[in-house]
């Protein structure tokens, strides 16, 4: 995605900036939270399982003093799920941890997302108010750590 | 040599049964809940995932409390889990850079771009134990500061700062066509490229990692480190996935990582500049991100065309005794039968002492007069 991109590609980059955006939001909900949220959705579309739930391993990795060449840190646990709507679009959902439940209930958001007649109930109801609160946390913890920022103050001492 | 051996079904059973017991301890004393173990007891959950090599905060909890809070149970538990399931694929590098930082010290820059924020941490307490701890309490809430957070903020690290001015060298990379290998996959093959050795340190034992270190401050393989930088937070993770052809977000881990910088005279390959050692490990783990960084850069001895002088410096001696399962699994196997081959050994010392025996009455027998004449 680095080459020139023609005004097609990039629609096609907006696209892929904006599901990954919903992604990120479900993937990193609270499981009870985004349990809760799916039992309060109204009218629900049919679904089945395009691909079932499964757990697995996704190999994480760092770079060599940060910005180098990549080496392999350790695994992290990661659950897998693909849903189906009845009106065709195709939700997927890769959340952090075991919980299938969550991962199917991720992917079942993502694909209501994709659909024009949820979309927008999806992003006033799930995604913008989960989003609000995952930034809200962050800049908190963020406020806390900077409150720890430390203000040398020089002592005279020749040279300093 | 060990044989299996038939019998001790019962007692082994009732073992069990004794142990099962012995971990619930007394039963008027409230169970541990996983949740407890997670928020109450962090570093010990960061030090199984990371020795694990596996991110599951939960997972390792449930690990420590069957363990009974020996780690290193609790670690081979992780480690015989994750041969259970499906590998997925490989995760895109970690930004540190992209870090939502939570601590960052630098020992070599005072006033470093983005600050020294200390965070939560041990250091600068006395280390007095607190008798009039209440765990019942709620803490003091901590302060929040006023000042605008930027949540897309990079925070550049202190080798990127130096870097600038050609002092020290620049991020590892190797020649186009690489792959990064995998110990997971593939066994070590000495010697081995730093992607594979850092991997190997990063589920290291953090005992073993930290008396390295220690070592080499002490002398053996001298190189001069500096904490050019640590920092901890937590880090976005995203995976490609085929079917949808873009890098998904997963979540999120915390992580620590230190940038040591070393001291480095030149050689005939190299000019005087400032080399570094790297470490990273998952979760709050300072102690072990710092050994590993040591251990890291004294590994390097040959590239940079030092001399060979110390056992941090040799990577098969590093890398085939930094794993705490593997050694664990050898040092424990001395517990199992041995009868066959300590039997064999009996027989032999038995023979052994008979000649033995035999020859120090044939030698008595011919040093008795020459004695009695000496005296």
């Amino acid at each position: 995605m680095t080459a020139p991109s023609s005004p097609d590609t990039q629609a096609e980059n907006a696209e892929v900036i904006a599901r990954q955006r919903v992604m990120r939001v479900l993937a990193q909900a609270p499981d009870q939270q985004l349990e809760e949220l799916y039992e309060k959705f109204a009218d629900k579309p049919d679904w089945t399982f395009a691909r079932k739930p499964e757990t697995g391993l996704v190999m994480t990795r760092g770079r060599i003093g940060g910005g180098g060449a990549p080496f392999n840190l350790g695994e992290m646990t990661v659950t897998r799920a693909a849903i189906q709507l009845k009106s065709g679009e195709v939700g997927h959902a890769y959340c952090q941890g075991r919980n299938q439940r969550k991962a199917a209930i991720a992917a079942f958001f993502d694909a209501a997302w994709l659909s024009e007649a949820h979309k927008q109930s999806v992003e006033a109801n799930i995604i913008a108010p989960l989003e609000q609160e995952q930034l809200t946390a962050k800049k908190d913890k963020l406020k806390k750590a900077a409150a720890t920022k430390v203000d040398f103050f020089t002592m005279v001492r020749g040279d300093g | 040599m060990y044989v299996a051996v038939k019998g001790g079904e019962k007692a082994i059973k009732n073992a069990h049964t004794l142990f099962a017991a012995k971990r619930r301890g007394n039963e008027n004393v409230p169970g541990l809940r996983l949740d407890q173990i997670t928020e109450q007891l962090s570093f010990a959950v960061d030090r199984v995932m990371g020795e694990g090599s596996l991110y599951d905060p939960e997972l390792a909890a449930m690990a420590i409390r069957q363990a009974q809070g020996d780690l290193i149970e609790a670690i081979f538990l992780i480690r015989a889990y994750r041969t259970t399931l499906p590998r997925f694929g490989y995760a895109e590098p970690i930004e540190t850079g992209k870090m939502a930082i939570e601590r960052r010290i630098s020992a070599t820059f005072k006033d470093l771009p983005g600050g020294q924020v200390l965070g939560p941490t041990f250091d600068y307490s006395h280390r007095l134990i607190n008798f009039d701890f209440d765990p019942e309490a709620a803490p003091e809430s901590p302060p929040s500061s006023d000042e605008d957070i930027d949540l897309n903020a990079e925070v550049p690290r202190v080798s990127d700062i130096l870097g600038k001015s050609g002092m020290i060298e620049p991020d590892h990379q190797f020649d186009e066509g690489h792959e990064t290998g995998d110990l997971t996959r593939t066994p070590i093959d000495f010697p081995t490229d730093r992607d594979v050795r850092l991997q190997n340190l990063a589920r290291g034992d953090e005992g073993f990692l930290l008396a390295l270190g220690y070592s080499t401050q002490r002398g053996y393989a001298r190189s001069h480190p500096f904490a050019g930088e640590i920092r901890f937070g937590e880090v976005e993770l995203e995976f490609f996935a085929e079917e949808l052809g873009f890098a998904v977000p997963i979540g999120t881990m915390e992580v620590t990582e230190c940038q040591m910088i070393n001291q480095f005279k030149g050689s005939a390959k190299a000019p005087p500049a400032f080399t570094r050692g790297y470490g990273l490990v998952f979760g709050q783990a300072e102690r072990k991100a710092m050994s590993m960084a040591l251990v890291d850069r004294s590994l390097r001895w040959k590239e940079l065309g030092e001399e060979f002088s110390a056992p941090a410096q040799d990577q098969e001696f590093v890398l085939s005794h930094s794993d705490n399962i593997q050694a664990t699994g050898f040092v424990e196997h001395l517990k199992l039968p041995h009868y066959v081959d300590f039997q064999a050994e009996l027989d032999l010392i038995r023979t052994m002492r008979k000649e033995f025996d035999a020859q120090q009455n044939k030698d008595g027998d011919d040093d008795a007069p020459k004695m009695e004449a000496a005296q």
